[in-house]
């Protein structure tokens, strides 16, 4: 147990897929206006991330890794190692992924699909849920770690990505130099966050 | 932009149209692996190839595409491309793969990539999709190329792994500064990146929602 909430504390802050990864920036600058709408975002996020984290794990575990094929019985299955298909395999069960659960909300939530609805299928191409399973794969996680590290992961996004529209709706009231508005000063203030944030990487559970 | 021509394709992302500076694509890559120049040069190099050759492929066949499903159809091209790079980088360049670790595969989901399938090469030829992934890239490249220059001169005192400035701990005068071989630093300094190109094309400025006043003198109390 211990072992979980230590891992979870640790992919929150001290690796904030986005600040200390910048994992999930295109969107990390871009829908981060308003607060409304970054927290929308943030939940997307979590929601994905902690499906598709496990279920990638799965899908490595017993189809992808070398001899994972042994369960079907085929002879000489315990040989093959398909790893390379694995980026190939992940984006696809993120995509499909994605699409079922925009389905599946459609269906049975139409309000949070509602408040949602832009920001999923951007969701496919954000760079943090692939991380998020990249880093799986490179950390060797099991399923119980892969599920809490999807969870954290997907959290300490959907935080950032709200403190950041915080400060940015405070911050269009101020006098920035002209060439510097918008995506400039966005820029430095995500640098600050992130320096901010480095100050957790001593923590150990 | 009425015609593309092949070389408006090629040069206008460099500066005008920069992926990074202006459209904020492909930013997630640009600031993880530019802590050293060497890793900064291959990271360019893959991106670049990919987006040349995805942007063709998709382009031959953008007339056989069915809409609904092209993106999945675009997908599927991209991660071939950027398993061949991987596999590429871990035959040859076993060390560089290692340091680039989950970024080369995250090359799928580099924004540039996407973007100019379904932006440019859906509408054009092969030839010309082809030079304006090339120009992406270098467009792509020049941000990570000139941020890692920085990092790595002033953080580590070198430049592709050979010393330039002498450090202190070398013997040498030049005290580096920490700052910059940390992540925080990317930040800033593509930040005033985007102030200089915008202070060079100032019609790329953002407009401000809430202008500012100007100060009113103050009166002084009576």
């Amino acid at each position: 147990m211990e072992h979980y909430l230590s891992l979870f504390v640790a992919s929150v802050f001290v690796e904030n897929m986005a600040l200390a990864f910048f994992l999930g920036m295109c969107t990390f600058m871009a829908v981060s206006k308003k607060v409304s709408s970054a927290i929308g975002l943030g939940i997307a996020v979590v929601v994905v991330l902690t499906v598709t984290v496990p279920v990638n794990n799965l899908i490595l575990k017993y189809l992808l890794a070398e001899g994972a094929l042994s369960w079907t019985g085929i002879p000489g299955a315990e040989n093959i190692d398909l790893t390379f298909l694995g980026l190939l395999s992940y984006i696809g069960v993120i995509a499909a992924l994605v699409q079922i659960l925009e389905m599946f909300l459609d269906k049975f939530v139409p309000s949070l699909y509602n408040a949602l609805g832009v920001f999923l299928p951007l969701i496919t191409v954000n760079c943090a849920i692939l991380g998020g399973t990249l880093f799986m794969v490179e950390r060797d996680y099991n399923f119980g770690e892969s599920v809490v590290y999807g969870f954290g992961a997907g959290f300490g996004w959907a935080l950032a990505i709200t403190a950041l529209a915080g400060i940015r709706e405070k911050l269009k009231y101020s006098d920035v130099p002209a060439s510097l508005q918008g995506l400039g000063i966005t820029f430095i203030t995500v640098g600050l966050m992130s320096l901010g944030f480095m100050s957790f990487s001593g923590i150990q559970l | 932009m009425a015609e593309p021509t092949p070389k408006g394709v090629l040069l206008t992302p460099l500066f005008r149209n920069n992926p990074i500076a202006l459209q904020i694509l492909g930013i997630c890559s640009a600031l993880a692996v530019t802590s050293s120049l060497s890793v900064s040069l291959v990271m360019t190099l893959a991106v670049m190839s990919v987006t040349a050759f995805s942007s063709m492929f998709v382009s031959l066949i953008r007339n056989h595409i069915p809409s609904s499903i092209r993106i999945i159809v675009q997908m599927t091209i991209i991660a071939s491309l950027v398993i061949v790079v991987d596999q590429v980088l871990k035959a040859y360049a076993y060390d560089m793969s290692k340091q680039l670790s989950v970024f080369v595969g995250l090359i799928i989901t580099n924004c540039i990539v996407m973007g100019r399938a379904e932006g440019f090469a859906m509408t054009n030829t092969p030839g010309l999709s082809f030079l304006d992934g090339i120009g992406n890239g270098l467009g792509y490249g020049f941000i990570l190329m000139t941020v890692g220059f920085i990092r790595e001169l002033f953080g580590s005192g070198s430049l592709f792994g050979v010393t330039i400035l002498e450090t202190v701990q070398n013997g040498g005068w030049y005290v580096p500064n920490g700052l910059l071989l940390l992540p925080p630093s990317a930040f800033f300094i593509i930040g005033l990146i985007i102030w200089v190109l915008r202070s060079i094309h100032p019609d790329q400025v953002e407009s401000n929602e809430f202008v500012m006043k100007h100060n009113t003198e103050p009166k002084e109390a009576v």
